[in-house]
């Protein structure tokens, strides 16, 4: 047996690509929410390290380096590291499924700009996300603290929570779709239409769903400061705190990209086909194009931390279990009905 | 029962609508205003660059004030440190030796006059009781220092500099 050298080539540098586009994403990220955050309350944010504050990222990262690594006594050392860890790989593993555009054709090889075209994608994402809770909770519990414990405990059974509306909602439009490849959903939003037309109230719930398994407001229960002083990530100094916010971001990146693909056509763009541009041409414009709308949705995220406050406990749970698992139930048997009419007429 | 200020309102809690309760509706209007905000004038003063317009009775850092002669006007009374509420000035009087009429505007000045500036409060009162008119409050505000001695400001630190004389920095 051969080894298809280009091939394996080919995917290493694809995944090295989109870990240092992911990571760089999630750097200026947090440059962007505080530039959104000071926008927003009319102020003008960090400006003086570099052009417009643009080194504040390497600034931050910097100093998190350099800041003293503190493991409380009575910790569990190992789960202790672990937590931060698992947060920041399951944030990055998440990436491999997601089509960052069609192929593109160099020297005759036809690269295709996902890293691995599995026809069970979303099932892969779902399991992945799911271990992400796993960080948080092993996070919280091996710091010793009442606080984590009850910020992590807050954080599993909201992301327990909210993960079972999110499938409902994903059901439905698997339904319609008929396929879990999210390159193939991609495809067939390029030559239909965007998956938002057919979908409004399911991108809804999954849109708050996200909101909710991102940890973001007005989910953010879990950091809440005013009631857990800071939360999971209570006890945690030095990079290992700068994991878990790190993966905070990450995990918005992601999941934008995927909100993207699933429901605003990826990397297609209107017209792409009746441009006349060459394949290669064509290919990079729905890159971008890709990436402008995780932008927009970056920004969405950031829009919506800085304007509505959080939840009460109690309100989080009864919108999660009687309102949105309900409306996606509802969602998915109205799917259904006109599938199955469809198919049969 | 009657309300025991004016300004005092019913608490409402009449059961949320259900436009209310759906959220939605007024999470989208709260954004539109957060939306409207990007283009509101930005409060930011980018503070060593630009300064903020202070009101012409702002108390700063004092100074100490000379004549038209370039003398100066202390004559150390003491009437300042008696009306500091924080105790903040302190003073040594000497006299003044012949051939000093050029230095100092009457028989008797401060050799030593040093004001704490983490003690003093900014109240202004030195100014109003200064029968010499010897002390006032500028606009300028105390600088950062590194050590505690830094901030008790001497004479170098306060006088004005005299006619034809660079202030030192």
């Amino acid at each position: 047996m051969t080894i298809d050298w280009f091939f394996i080539l080919e995917k290493i540098v694809l995944i090295s690509g989109v870990l240092a586009v992911s990571l760089l994403v999630a750097m200026y990220s947090t440059w962007g929410e505080r530039k959104v955050a000071s926008i927003i309350q009319d102020r003008i944010g960090p400006n003086r390290a570099g052009f417009m504050g643009l080194l504040q990222p390497l600034a931050d990262g910097g100093k998190l380096f350099f800041k003293e690594e503190i493991i409380p006594g009575n910790s569990n050392r190992f789960l202790f590291i672990l937590g931060p860890s698992l947060a920041m790989i399951v944030a990055c593993m998440t990436s491999a499924v997601i089509p960052w555009g069609d192929t593109l054709t160099i020297a005759g090889h036809t690269v295709s700009l996902q890293i691995a075209d599995i026809n069970i994608g979303i099932l892969y994402i779902f399991g992945v996300v799911s271990l992400g809770v796993y960080g948080i909770m092993l996070g919280g519990w091996a710091s010793n603290n009442k606080y984590s414990l009850l910020a992590s405990v807050r954080a599993a059974s909201q992301i327990i929570s909210y993960e079972l509306a999110m499938g409902l909602s994903l059901i439905a439009l698997l339904m319609m779709t008929g396929t879990l490849s999210i390159k193939e959903i991609v495809e067939q939003q390029r030559h239909g239409g965007w998956n938002i037309l057919y979908q409004p109230l399911g991108f809804l719930i999954f849109l708050v769903c996200s909101f909710a398994e991102c940890n973001r407001t007005p989910f953010d229960l879990a950091e809440a400061e005013s009631e857990l002083n800071g939360g999971y990530h209570l006890e945690y100094s030095s990079m290992k705190l700068g994991f878990y916010l790190f993966a905070e971001y990450i995990n918005m990146f992601i999941s934008s990209a995927l909100m993207s693909s699933l429901y605003f056509g990826g990397y297609s763009f209107p017209f792409m086909d009746s441009l006349g541009l060459s394949p290669n041409l064509v290919t990079i414009l729905g890159t971008a194009a890709l990436f402008i709308k995780i932008i927009c949705f970056l920004f969405f995220f950031m829009w919506v931390r800085w304007t509505i406050p959080r939840f009460r406990y109690d309100q989080l749970m009864r919108l999660g279990w009687n309102i949105m698992i309900p409306l996606a139930l509802a969602n998915m048997l109205i799917t259904g009905a006109i599938v199955l009419y469809r198919s049969t007429h | 029962m009657q309300a025991l200020t004016s300004r005092a309102r019913q608490v409402d809690r009449k059961p949320m609508t259900f436009i209310e309760k759906i959220y939605l509706w007024n999470i989208i209007k709260g954004m539109v205003i957060t939306f409207k905000h990007i283009w509101k004038r930005k409060e930011t003063v980018r503070y060593p660059e630009q300064k903020r317009a202070f009101s012409p009775v702002f108390r700063g850092l004092h100074i100490l004030n000379r004549d038209a002669e370039g003398r100066e006007n202390c004559t150390a009374c003491g009437l300042c440190a008696v009306a500091c509420p924080a105790e903040a000035i302190t003073m040594e009087a000497a006299e003044r030796k012949p051939g000093e009429e050029h230095l100092y505007r009457e028989e008797k000045y401060a050799a030593r006059y040093e004001i704490n500036m983490l003690r003093c409060i900014f109240c202004g009162f030195c100014e109003e009781a200064c029968p010499k008119d010897a002390i006032y409050l500028t606009e300028t505000f105390a600088p950062a220092n590194y050590k505690r001695e830094g901030f008790i400001y001497g004479k170098p630190d306060l006088l004005i500099p005299a006619p034809g004389e660079k202030k030192q920095a």
